[in-house]
C-alpha cells in the first residue's frame, strides 16, 4: 500500500495530545508506565490515522521502553491499523449471532457498494472494509461498526442507505436503525413498565 | 415473573438520565458510607449469603472469591479489576450497564474495594466499546467531582480510585490473567496459575477480577440485603440476571429476569418467541458461544441457571441465549464459532494454537460435506486433546461447541457428508 512510504516519516504528539498522554500515564502507579502503551497507541492512531512504525518508536521512547515491547502490543491487538486506512472504517461482524440475523447481506452490500474486499482501502482513502469478530451487541444484530460507532439491526436496504449517507460525508447518529429502543424488544418493552421505580 | 420493583437495572434500555443526577434519583449512591461503615467482614459475608455467583461466565461464588484477598496488607497495594472486555459471542449485557447505568458499576467498585481492602479499581473495557467507555468515564468523573470516590470516598474515611482502561480488540483479554497482562501493557497472554491473582495479580499485587454485572449488582445486594437477592432463583443459583436473547426470535432483546426461569418462558415472554413458533425451534446455545448447543427437546423444559444447564452438559455461561430455528445450518453455525476461536487464540499453548486452526479447517469441510464420516470421531478426539490441556479456558471454549454439535447433531453431519458424496458420484 502506498502508505508504506510514510513509514519512515516522523511522529510526535500535538501539544494537546501531549497533555492527554501525560494524564493517561498518570493513571498507573509510579514505575508502571508500560500500562499506558495501549492508551498511547490509541491516542497516536487517532492523531495520525494509523499506527505507523514511527508511532510505535515514538510511544516506546515516550514510555522509556524497548521498541519491541510496543511492537508486540501493536501487532497483537486488532484495533491498531498497521497500514493507512480510509476516512470511514467499516467493520462488519460476521460471527454466529450476526450471521444468524443476516450479516451475509451486510457483507454483500458493503462489498458491492465500496468495491472493496476485506482488508482493502479505496484509492480515494474514503472507505476501508474489515471483517471483525463479535462486537458484543448481539441482540441488535447484525452490526456494522463505522469508526467508533455501532450501527445496529441492519439489513441490505439499511446498509445500502447508511453507506450512501456516509459517502456524502454525513454519518448519522449511532445506534439502531430499527424502530426500537436500544436493546429493548422491538414493538415495546416487556419489563420496566411501572412508572415509579425505587432503586 | 420478576416484578419491576425487584429489578436492579432500571435503566437497562437507556430511557432515563444515565448521569449522576438520574442515577441518584434511581437510588444509586444512597447511604454508601453507611454500608462501608458496616465493615469488610460484613460486606463479604453479605455477598456470600446472597449466593451471588460470578456473572462473567464461570459462575464462581463472588463472596468466596473476595475472601481469598489478604486480610492484612503486607505492604503491597491490593486491586479490584473489573472485566468489561465483553466479547463472548451472544453477550451484550455489560454494554448496557456501562452506557445506561454506569453509576451502579462505579458505586459497586467502591463497595467491592472497601470489602477487599483494595485502594483502586481498574475497569478494563473492550476497545470497540468507545461510546460505552465515554459514558463510564463521564460517570467516574462525576463521582470524583462529587467526592463519591477518590480521597475519603463518600466521607467513609476510605480512599478509592477508579480508573478506566480501554482494550484494543482481543477476545482473550476476557480471560482474567490475560486481562491483567494487557492492563500491564503487554500482549494478552494468560498466565499460569498458581499464583492466583488474589496472591499475585496486577503488578504482582493481590487482585480480584470480577465481571461488570457482578460488581454492578453489589450495591443493590448490600442495600436491600442478601435475603432479598437470594429470594430469586433456585438454591445455589440465586439472584436476578440480565439475559441476552439473540438469533432467530421475533424480538431480540436484553432483559433482567429471575435466575432459574425456564428457557421457553424467557424466550416467549420477552423475545416474542421463536420465529415461526416454538415448534420451529431447532437448537439453542444457552450461555454464549462456549456453552454447548442444546436441541429443542432439552430446551422445552430446561431452566436457565448454572446447575440446570450443567446437568444437560451445557452451561449458563454469560446467559447469552442464541436461538436457532429450523432453517439454520447448525453445522455452519458451529463452524463459524470454530473460526472465531481459531482467530482469537493467543498462540501461547500448542494444543490451542494448532488445535483451533485444525478444528476450524475440519469444521469448514464438515459444513460443506467434504469429509469422511470417520472424521467426526477424529474431530471429537482432537477436541478432547485440546480441552483441559491449555493454560487457560480458551482451549476448552473452542472444544465445547464442537462436542455439543457432535453430541446432538451428529446425524446432520453424517447426512451432509453422505449427500456430498452422492452428489460427487453422480457428477
Amino acid at each position: 500500500m502506498s502508505g508504506r512510504a510514510e513509514a519512515g516519516g516522523s511522529f510526535a504528539f500535538t501539544a494537546e495530545n501531549l497533555k492527554t498522554a501525560k494524564a493517561l500515564v498518570a493513571k498507573y502507579p509510579e514505575g508502571r508506565q508500560q500500562s499506558a502503551v495501549m492508551p498511547l497507541l490509541d491516542l497516536a492512531q487517532r492523531q495520525l490515522g494509523w499506527t505507523s512504525p514511527a508511532v510505535i518508536e515514538y510511544v516506546a521512547d515516550f514510555l522509556d521502553l524497548p521498541a519491541i515491547r510496543v511492537w508486540e502490543v501493536a501487532s497483537f491487538y486488532t484495533m491498531y491499523y498497521r497500514e493507512p486506512v480510509g476516512e470511514y472504517r467499516l467493520h462488519v461482524c460476521t460471527t454466529t449471532p450476526c450471521w444468524l440475523r443476516g450479516s451475509d447481506e451486510v457483507v454483500r452490500v458493503c462489498k458491492e457498494k465500496t468495491g472493496l474486499d476485506f482488508g482493502e482501502t479505496d484509492a480515494e482513502g474514503r472507505f476501508s472494509l474489515f471483517e471483525v469478530e463479535c462486537l458484543g451487541a448481539c441482540v441488535n444484530a447484525p452490526i456494522l461498526q463505522v469508526n467508533d460507532d455501532y450501527y445496529e439491526d441492519l439489513d441490505a436496504a439499511r446498509t445500502a442507505a447508511l453507506l450512501d449517507i456516509l459517502a456524502e460525508g454525513r454519518p448519522p447518529p449511532a445506534g439502531t436503525l430499527a424502530e426500537r429502543l436500544n436493546s429493548a424488544p422491538e414493538g415495546g418493552k416487556t419489563t420496566l413498565l411501572e412508572a415509579e421505580l425505587p432503586c | 415473573m420478576l416484578s419491576d420493583r425487584d429489578r436492579i437495572f432500571t435503566n437497562l434500555y437507556g430511557e432515563h438520565d444515565w448521569t449522576l443526577k438520574g442515577a441518584r434519583a434511581r437510588g444509586d449512591w444512597d447511604g454508601t458510607a453507611e454500608l462501608i461503615a458496616k465493615g469488610r467482614e460484613w460486606s463479604v459475608e453479605e455477598v456470600k449469603a446472597s449466593g451471588l455467583r460470578g456473572r462473567g461466565g464461570a459462575g464462581f461464588p463472588t463472596g468466596l472469591k473476595w475472601s481469598f484477598m489478604p486480610k492484612q496488607s503486607d505492604g503491597r497495594p491490593a486491586y479490584l479489576v473489573v472485566n468489561a472486555d465483553e466479547g463472548e459471542p451472544g453477550t451484550c449485557k455489560d454494554r448496557d450497564m456501562m452506557r445506561w447505568d454506569p453509576h451502579k458499576l462505579v458505586e459497586g467498585c467502591l463497595l467491592a474495594c472497601a470489602a477487599m481492602g483494595a485502594g483502586a479499581a481498574y475497569i478494563y473495557v473492550r476497545g470497540e466499546f468507545y461510546n460505552e467507555a465515554r459514558h463510564l468515564q463521564h460517570a467516574i468523573d462525576e463521582a470524583y467531582e462529587a467526592g463519591l470516590i477518590g480521597r475519603d470516598a463518600c466521607g467513609s474515611g476510605i480512599d478509592c480510585d477508579v480508573f478506566l482502561h480501554r482494550g484494543a480488540g482481543a477476545y482473550i483479554c476476557g480471560e482474567e490473567t490475560a486481562l491483567i497482562e494487557s492492563l500491564e501493557g503487554k500482549k494478552g497472554q494468560p498466565r499460569l496459575k498458581p499464583p492466583f491473582p488474589a496472591m499475585a495479580g496486577l503488578y504482582g499485587c493481590p487482585t480480584t477480577v470480577n465481571n461488570v454485572e457482578t460488581i454492578a449488582v453489589v450495591p443493590s445486594i448490600l442495600r436491600r440485603g442478601a435475603a432479598w437477592f437470594s429470594s430469586f432463583g433456585r438454591s445455589n443459583n440465586t439472584g436476578t440476571k440480565v439475559f441476552c436473547i439473540s438469533g432467530h426470535v421475533n424480538r431480540p432483546c436484553n432483559v433482567e429476569e429471575a435466575m432459574s426461569i425456564p428457557m421457553k418462558e424467557l424466550i416467549e415472554k420477552h423475545a416474542g418467541g421463536v420465529r415461526g413458533g416454538w415448534d420451529n425451534l431447532k437448537a439453542v446455545i444457552p450461555g454464549g458461544s462456549s456453552t454447548p448447543i442444546l436441541p429443542k427437546s432439552i430446551c422445552d423444559e430446561v431452566l436457565m441457571d448454572f446447575d440446570a444447564l450443567r446437568d444437560v452438559q451445557s452451561g449458563l455461561g454469560t446467559a447469552a441465549v442464541i436461538v436457532m430455528d429450523r432453517s439454520t445450518d447448525v453445522v455452519r453455525a458451529i463452524a463459524r464459532l470454530a473460526r472465531f476461536y481459531a482467530h482469537e487464540s493467543c498462540g501461547q499453548c500448542t494444543p490451542c494454537r494448532e488445535g483451533t486452526g485444525w478444528m476450524m479447517r475440519v469444521m469448514e469441510r464438515m459444513a460443506s460435506g467434504r469429509a469422511r464420516v470417520e472424521e467426526i470421531d477424529m474431530l471429537l478426539d482432537v477436541s478432547k486433546e485440546i480441552e483441559g490441556h491449555t493454560i487457560c479456558a480458551h482451549g476448552d471454549g473452542s472444544a465445547w461447541p464442537i462436542q455439543g454439535l457432535i453430541r446432538h447433531f451428529r446425524h446432520e453431519m453424517e447426512e451432509r457428508i453422505l449427500s456430498y458424496r452422492n452428489r460427487a458420484m453422480a457428477a
